[in-house]
């Protein structure tokens, strides 16, 4: 069998490889080929991952298009994708393209800059497609390295206190990770995911240095995992690094950032922690819902006060990784459904929030907000593009942003209305934070002299964001296009965490979840959302 | 003394002929005329006597009457001494000559620093032990200061040998409890002594004698003072060879004393053991943090790697022991890379080795600053980088031995040494612009820290085979 997976993760950083082997010096014509060659592969592994996709077998829950072989140490080289994990691999090659037309202005080491990218995709691609443990801490871990340096050498004015605070503060995370892995390693006997997945670690009650420790070695195993996805995810309080990297990095670089790679965080709880310590993320599961209520509340506040676009999109988008963690540990069907649309959303809303900033920030060369107002005069086309994700940042039912939240507010209300009443406060904020900005950069009557001869978007522009928008509008009114690929997998996920928890299913779904009761899910989420979508 | 005897040694009786050979050379034609000359001679000898062990069959072959044994582990960690030993030599010359130091002496010396370290790790015995370390240690002690006229060279020389005299001193001492009560100074009798998994009281003091001394050797805290010291007042490829080399056969020592030696009771030399290793990964880390100085960098560099090294023996099983000679194996490559590209660096013809000499080295010189990017990525632990799955196996072993606290504290090392790694990256990348190095030809370096930064990229496939060599050495080492 031909083997896509490796085919799609390594094009990227073959062209890399190649770009770095036959490309010479840094003139204008050096560059065009280096954005050239990034953007022709970039999208051919699209092209292939649509493959993927058409081949791809909603109604299986196991893994599909595994390729396996022997590796280093007793490890394996193990690829393959299941309903959770396709759609972020799709996710990640449809922006790459965008990403890459996004460094079209940049004029400084296009090579590096290039293939800093490509090789960036190759390890986003390979956390996803992992079914080994240590080779998804390879690919999770990896990614550091060329991030750091599209900060550091490609960033703004603050960029090393940047760079070095995102790779530190990621880089502790993940070494505990590393050091549960191995814990795993020697208790289960095997680092195949697979097999790990429905391994069943010791969750008796352990005592450590006088505490008594409920669900023992799997709430500890949750805590080192914890402290990775959610320094990655990022999680309050644990965000700080975020705002600063989104700040200081380049426009494509705070795109990849916001788009793919906090998933990973999210990627991770779904993956690792909620099907392989279930009964230590049912204890921690309270914790973890209200750190994300405190994420949304907190975060749409600060993004109030923000003077800079980009880290009011860098706060906005710490809220709506809020939304994720609640949907996933709420750690039910519609919580997981919610989580993994919100991440997709999120990716496809946020990717575009940056490039709205950076496409002014092209022309004038600030981010600060004072610096911008009434836009729409001459740039009707950049405003229209702006409303539409502002509004799907806010969650206007009708775009992707909507089903995503409402999901997960579904969700966590039958878990905790507390949690869900404060979040839901967050969500009036956000409102808020992004009319406002939205107001104070686009509305008005353009007086400043520095805008008076800003142009509209160019075609460049306009053939980035026209695939953004489409994704926002028909995953907002079609949502079924997501829920019914991750559904079943979902499905499963949720059954496992159950009966690890001794938790009757249909308890808790029958009384708060009347409106539909045994429909399938698919078809349940679409029959929720679409016509609350359609009433608006 | 019977001539299978002579054959089982053969390679260190070769290379101690070869050391009077050079030194009559020397000494009869014209002193340094045959310096380049002879240091090639050296080269092509140690790449010789590698292959000839490389080739020999991996079964366990004792000679003179035990005290010196042949086995998988002494094979590993001999090809690894003569290859880097080899690798050092090369990328040195260029300095000496330029520094006009290229003395005859200079080969002479670092062969009979091998010959030492090669009975080092052959040892069976405690005197067989003595005489190697002793032999390698009287060698490196005037390498030190080989560097007759700098202040600096001489002290470092000096301190070197008042500190490693001591670090004798307290091994000979151990060694000596280690006789009184095992009533024998032969691995294996000392090893018949030791009934159930728990050392006499006697023993357990003489050991911990012995590990002081071999602590020192491999510089792991707390008897690392002389480090950074020795490594910064002693010419660049003499540091070089420092870092290297005698690292493998002290670490390689430790492990067979403790192992062939003490191996019924890994818990009691474990404590201490992983003392040294958890104390060495954290002050390794934390001192580099405020250095300047590159080569008092990578040697604070190497007190936290010995650190994690020394966790694999720590964890006193087969799989700790192979951890820790992948460990050995890979840190050489990442250091030979990093040693080859400091002693480049000039500038205005002058050797200069300060961190910040490294400014915007990413503009003057591309293809050295990428190969010392990744080379700091992987002494760093980030994967998929070659010092990644070092560390990786040494923190699988000690954890499958219950080590996970130790563990624990390696990461957080491991993080807070990536700080200073990205430092070094940082001025190579982000820094002002300063003047340049000097660029001027000397390839055999250039060539070798790519080559390094190749490894260490491509290991990732398969870590070329060498996981199979380093498993049988552990398999020749735990019984």
């Amino acid at each position: 069998m031909l083997k896509l997976l490796s085919i799609i993760t390594f094009l990227p950083a073959a062209a890399a490889l190649v770009g770095a082997l036959i490309i010479h010096g840094d003139d204008a014509n050096a560059q065009r080929q280096s954005k050239l060659l990034a953007l022709f592969a970039t999208g051919a592994t699209f092209v292939i991952s649509l493959i993927l996709l058409a081949g791809f077998d909603p109604s299986d829950t196991g893994f599909q298009f595994v390729e396996e072989a022997e590796w280093i140490l007793g490890l394996k080289y193990k690829l393959g994708v299941d309903g959770i994990s396709v759609l972020f691999v799709m996710l990640t090659t449809f922006l790459m393209p965008i990403t890459i037309g996004a460094c079209w202005n940049v004029t400084h080491r296009v090579k590096e800059y290039m293939i800093a990218f490509l090789l960036l995709e190759t390890l986003m691609i390979g956390v996803f497609v992992s079914l080994d443990m240590v080779l998804f801490y390879l690919f999770f871990e990896a990614g550091l390295i060329p991030m750091f340096l599209i900060i550091g050498i490609w960033g703004g004015a603050n960029r090393i206190y940047a760079a070095f605070k995102f790779f530190l503060y990621t880089f502790i995370g993940s070494v505990l990770m590393l050091v549960a892995m191995i814990y795993m390693y020697s208790q289960a006997g095997t680092t195949d995911i697979t097999v790990l997945l429905t391994y069943e670690f010791d969750a008796g009650p352990m005592t450590l240095l006088g505490w008594q420790i409920t669900g023992g070695v799997q709430t500890l195993l949750f805590l080192a995992f914890f402290a990775s996805f959610a320094v990655k995810m990022p999680m309050w309080p644990v965000h700080t690094w975020l705002p600063d990297a989104h700040v200081q990095a380049p426009t494509a670089g705070s795109v990849v950032l916001a788009a793919v790679l906090l998933k990973m965080g999210g990627y991770g709880f779904l993956r690792f922690s909620l099907p392989m310590f279930p009964v230590g993320s049912e204890v921690l599961a309270p914790m973890v819902l209200w750190m994300s209520a405190i994420a949304i509340l907190y975060a749409s506040l600060v993004a109030m006060v923000q003077e800079d676009m980009k880290k009011l999109v860098a706060y906005s988008s710490v809220a709506h990784m809020g939304f994720v963690t609640m949907g996933i540990f709420a750690a039910n069907q519609q919580g997981l459904d919610g989580a993994i649309f919100q991440m997709l959303s999120h990716g496809f809303v946020s990717g575009a929030l940056f490039l709205v900033v950076g496409v002014v920030y092209d022309r004038i060369h600030t981010r600060d907000i004072d610096a911008y107002g009434g836009l729409v005069n001459r740039m009707p086309i950049y405003a229209t593009a702006f409303m539409l994700f502002t509004m799907a940042n806010v969650g206007l039912p009708g775009t992707s942003g909507f089903v995503g939240e409402f999901l997960t507010f579904m969700a966590v209300f039958q878990v905790n209305t507390w949690v869900a009443a404060v979040a839901a406060t967050g969500v009036i904020f956000s409102a808020g934070y992004g009319l406002w900005l939205y107001r104070r950069v686009v509305w008005g009557q353009l007086i400043k002299d520095s805008l008076k001869s800003i142009t509209d978007m160019d075609a460049r522009e306009k053939l980035m964001f026209a695939p953004l928008v489409v994704m926002t509008l028909l995953l907002g009114v079609y949502p079924s296009l997501i829920t019914d690929v991750i559904g079943p997998s979902t499905e499963a996920l949720v059954a496992h965490y159950n009966e690890a928890n001794g938790i009757d299913p249909n308890a808790p779904v029958a009384t708060m979840h009347a409106a539909s009761e045994e429909a399938g899910h698919g078809a349940a989420a679409h029959s929720e959302t679409a016509p609350a979508a359609a009433s608006h | 003394m019977t001539s299978l005897d002579l054959s089982i040694a053969l390679p260190e009786i070769l290379l101690s002929l070869w050391a009077m050979v050079a030194l009559m050379a020397g000494a009869y034609f014209g002193k340094d005329r045959l310096a380049q000359a002879l240091t090639w001679a050296t080269v092509a000898v140690f790449v010789l006597l590698s292959i000839l062990i490389g080739v020999q069959e991996p079964v366990a072959q004792q000679a003179f009457g035990g005290l010196f044994v042949a086995d998988g582990f002494a094979r590993f960690a001999k090809m690894a001494i003569l290859l880097s030993g080899a690798a050092v030599l090369v990328m040195g010359m260029d300095y000496l000559e330029r520094t006009k130091m290229m003395k005859f002496e200079y080969p002479i010396l670092v062969s009979l620093a091998t010959v030492g370290m090669m009975v080092m790790v052959s040892a069976q015995d405690l005197i067989t032990l003595y005489m190697g370390l002793e032999l390698q240690s009287l060698a490196l002690y005037v390498l030190a200061a080989f560097r007759r006229d700098s202040v600096k060279a001489t002290e470092a020389g000096l301190k070197y040998f008042v500190l490693g005299a001591l670090a004798s001193g307290l091994l000979l001492y151990g060694a000596s409890l280690v006789y009184g009560y095992a009533g024998s100074t032969m691995f294996a009798d000392i090893a018949g002594t030791i009934h159930g998994d728990h050392l006499p009281v006697g023993l357990l003091m003489g050991l911990a004698f012995m590990l002081a001394g071999l602590a020192f050797k491999v510089s792991a805290v707390p008897f690392h003072m002389w480090t950074p010291d020795v490594y910064e007042g002693s010419p660049t490829p003499v540091t070089a060879f420092f870092a290297t080399a005698p690292k493998v056969a002290a670490m390689a020592l430790l492990a067979r004393v403790t192992f062939n030696a003490f191996g019924h009771a890994p818990g009691d030399w474990g404590q201490i053991v992983g003392l040294l290793a958890g104390l060495s990964m954290i002050v390794g880390a934390i001192g580099a943090l405020g250095q300047a100085n590159l080569k008092r960098l990578m040697a604070y560099s190497s007190i936290s790697h010995m650190g994690f090294a020394l966790l694999g023996v720590t964890a006193g099983s087969e799989a700790g022991v192979k951890a820790t000679m992948l460990y050995m194996a890979i840190y050489l490559t990442m250091s030979i890379g990093v040693f080859a590209f400091m002693l480049t660096m000039r500038r205005d013809g002058r050797p200069v080795q300060g961190i910040s000499d490294l400014n915007m080295l990413s503009k003057s010189q591309p293809r050295q600053a990428l190969a010392l990017l990744v080379l700091m990525f992987s002494l760093a632990g980030v994967p998929p980088l070659i010092g990644f799955w070092a560390k990786y196996a040494v923190l699988a072993a000690a954890i499958a031995s219950g080590y996970v606290v130790l563990a624990v504290v390696g990461v957080i090392g491991s993080v807070i040494g990536a700080f200073y790694y990205l430092r070094l990256v940082y001025f190579m990348y982000f820094g002002t612009e300063t003047d340049p190095l000097d660029d001027d030809g000397v390839p055999a370096q250039r060539w070798m820290t790519l080559a390094a930064a190749l490894i260490t990229v491509l290991g990732v496939v398969n870590l070329f085979g060498i996981e199979g060599a380093a498993t049988m050495a552990a398999q020749a080492l735990v019984h």
